[in-house]
């Protein structure tokens, strides 16, 4: 999930004390053959072989694989995840805002408890919405398609970060706040142009 | 008309029969939420919970203080489990600064973490005793939750709010004579609590008001994402102590409970085979910990320097699967802090469960799903 998407595969190598403190330049090229993980690699593979360019692979490492893709996509992609590799119930679902890049980010942590052998595993699933400076929640141009049809589990995520993003999710049968006061005025709160008083 | 309204605000038609009742956020049965049931006769058609009213923005708050400041604001949203709301985050941490924590650290945690996952239970197990009208089993883990207390302020100095936990291990060691003291307590403590069978778990009474009421079955506690007690009372064994064992889990010996039943007498007997086996836990850490050494390691700059990286680590709490997503841009605030709270995970199985059930159960249902309200609203 780094913001420059040009990286498509790293992963932590697996001793990073003795691997830093070499000099930066000469180390370089000894430290690019990283171990992948395998079953994650694995993971990853079986993703891009189905969906080629649309998606790229942000990161793999230990229990975790990474998968950027664009809202047009992320529902055939969630769809294949739970159909073909077994993934059942999401985690977790985190907004983020780059104001930088004008976009807000949805980060889907999705695991399974159905296979045994995914237990540890989460696919990060992260998609972008386009993010306005003005913003009318649920009217303006920031949308991205519900996943609610597929995982039922995000229904509740979903309305949280409709609430303190303002990311509308379009299908999305029940779209009301949840945890703020239903008077609530004022941006999005966990924008980041929203600020705490004080600080 | 309704296309005047923003989303989700479109007026209902209610049937004539249903009555629309408010439950909360002031009526002690729901704690601090408002569970707003529509009801024909007896029977309820239909729930909405409707939480916030504990919302204190905590996730908003660790983006404008730093890593080791965030420590004492993040325990708050569960003080009876503190430890086990701080564990991923500082999980998280270590992992961004890639550091590894001293051997006794660990184990000191774990030690900990079960601990507070005991005192948790004993917290709730009183409020789901006193809303079922047994005063009994308010009374009882009220008071003998005091000994686990106790041995939390020998090792941290503050009762509930521990803020123990910190990026690079503990802050501080143990007391001296701690295990003795230690491994003495929690063999009372566990003695005591297998009288709780007798006197609750037995009891017809319990037994009629709960068994059978609030079905969740297998297929719909996967579906909805359920984690914790609510997921193994459905018979599903998925424990993260277990299928993905952080710190020194992986060298103990740990049996999860799990029942298939999925009613609210399942879901309420698991947290307490779960206090069974915190108490095993905890001696068998004793017994395998190192008996000196460092306890914390100095943390220094990030190696990676500047630019975007992201975590995300999960324990299991007192109430299930808790994990936190750090985002960091390499300053000193985290730039985004998620918070995936068990609660608020739980919380889409309650207009499931209750849909057909009397209004009675409600009480049973509800606090049988193992929910923290302060939690679920962060």
């Amino acid at each position: 999930m780094s913001s420059d998407t040009k990286v498509t595969t790293e992963a932590k190598p697996a001793a990073k004390p003795a691997a830093k403190p070499a000099a930066k330049p000469a180390a370089k090229p000894a430290e690019k053959p990283v171990e992948l993980p395998e079953f994650e690699k694995n993971i990853s593979d079986k993703i891009v072989e189905k969906f080629g360019d649309k998606i790229v692979v942000s990161f793999v490492k230990e229990n975790r694989v990474g998968i950027n893709v664009d809202k047009e996509n992320v529902h055939d992609v969630a769809r294949f995840i739970r159909d073909e590799l077994n993934y059942d119930h999401v985690e977790s679902v985190s907004g983020v805002d780059y104001p930088q890049d004008k976009e807000i980010e949805v980060v889907y942590h999705i695991g399974s408890y159905s296979d045994s052998s995914l237990a540890k595993q989460l696919l990060v699933l992260a998609t972008r919405a386009q993010r306005e400076e003005n913003p009318i929640p649920g009217k303006d141009a920031t949308k991205l398609p519900t996943l609610r049809d597929i995982f039922y589990s995000v229904e509740f995520h979903e309305r949280e970060v409709f609430e303190m993003f303002g990311v509308y999710f379009t299908g999305h049968p029940d779209n009301r706040r949840l945890l703020l006061p239903e008077d609530w005025a004022d941006l999005p709160p966990l924008r980041k142009d929203f600020a705490i008083k004080g600080r | 008309m309704t296309a005047e309204l923003p989303p989700g605000l479109a007026i209902q038609k209610v049937d004539e029969r249903i009555m629309t009742l408010n439950v909360g956020p002031q009526h002690p049965g729901s704690g601090h939420m408002r569970i707003i049931v529509q009801i024909d006769g007896d029977y309820i058609v239909a729930c909405d919970p409707d939480p916030g009213y504990v919302h204190r923005g905590e996730e908003k708050m660790a983006e404008y203080r730093n890593y080791i400041t965030n420590i004492p604001h993040l325990e708050r949203p569960v003080i009876h489990d503190s430890c086990n709301v701080l564990y991923p985050y500082v999980l998280g941490v270590e992992e961004l600064l890639g550091i590894e924590v001293p051997e006794r650290a660990k184990y000191v945690r774990v030690i900990c973490s079960e601990l507070n996952r005991c005192i948790y239970i004993m917290y709730w197990l009183a409020i789901y005793g006193i809303f079922l009208g047994h005063s009994t089993m308010f009374m009882w883990p009220a008071g003998d939750r005091e000994l686990l207390i106790d041995l939390m302020e020998k090792i941290s100095g503050a009762r509930v709010t521990h803020a123990h936990f910190v990026p690079g291990g503990v802050r501080n060691d143990l007391p001296p004579n701690f295990e003795e003291v230690c491994l003495r307590q929690v063999n009372y403590f566990e003695k005591r609590i297998k009288e709780y069978a007798a006197v609750f778990y037995d009891n017809p009474i319990l037994i009629s008001r709960t068994e059978n009421t609030g079905v969740l079955s297998r297929e719909d506690a996967i579906r909805l994402g359920t984690t914790g007690s609510v997921l193994r009372a459905s018979g599903v064994d998925y424990d993260l102590r277990i299928k993905e064992p952080y710190d020194v889990y992986e060298e103990l010996d740990v049996h999860s409970p799990v029942m298939k039943e999925g009613d609210s007498y399942a879901r309420s007997k698991i947290p307490w085979l779960d206090m069974l086996e915190s108490c095993n836990i905890i001696k068998q850490a004793l017994q395998k910990m190192p008996k000196s050494g460092s306890v914390r390691v100095k943390l220094k700059p990030n190696p990676k320097g500047k630019g975007f990286d992201s975590v995300y680590k999960r324990v299991e709490s007192g109430r299930g699967s808790l994990g936190c997503h750090i985002v960091s841009d390499g300053k000193v605030e985290p730039y985004r802090l998620k918070l995936s709270v068990p609660s608020f995970r739980n919380l889409i199985a309650l207009p499931y469960l209750l849909k057909g059930e009397k209004l009675g159960n409600m009480p049973s249902v509800y606090w049988s799903l193992n929910y923290w309200p302060v939690e679920a609203d962060r």
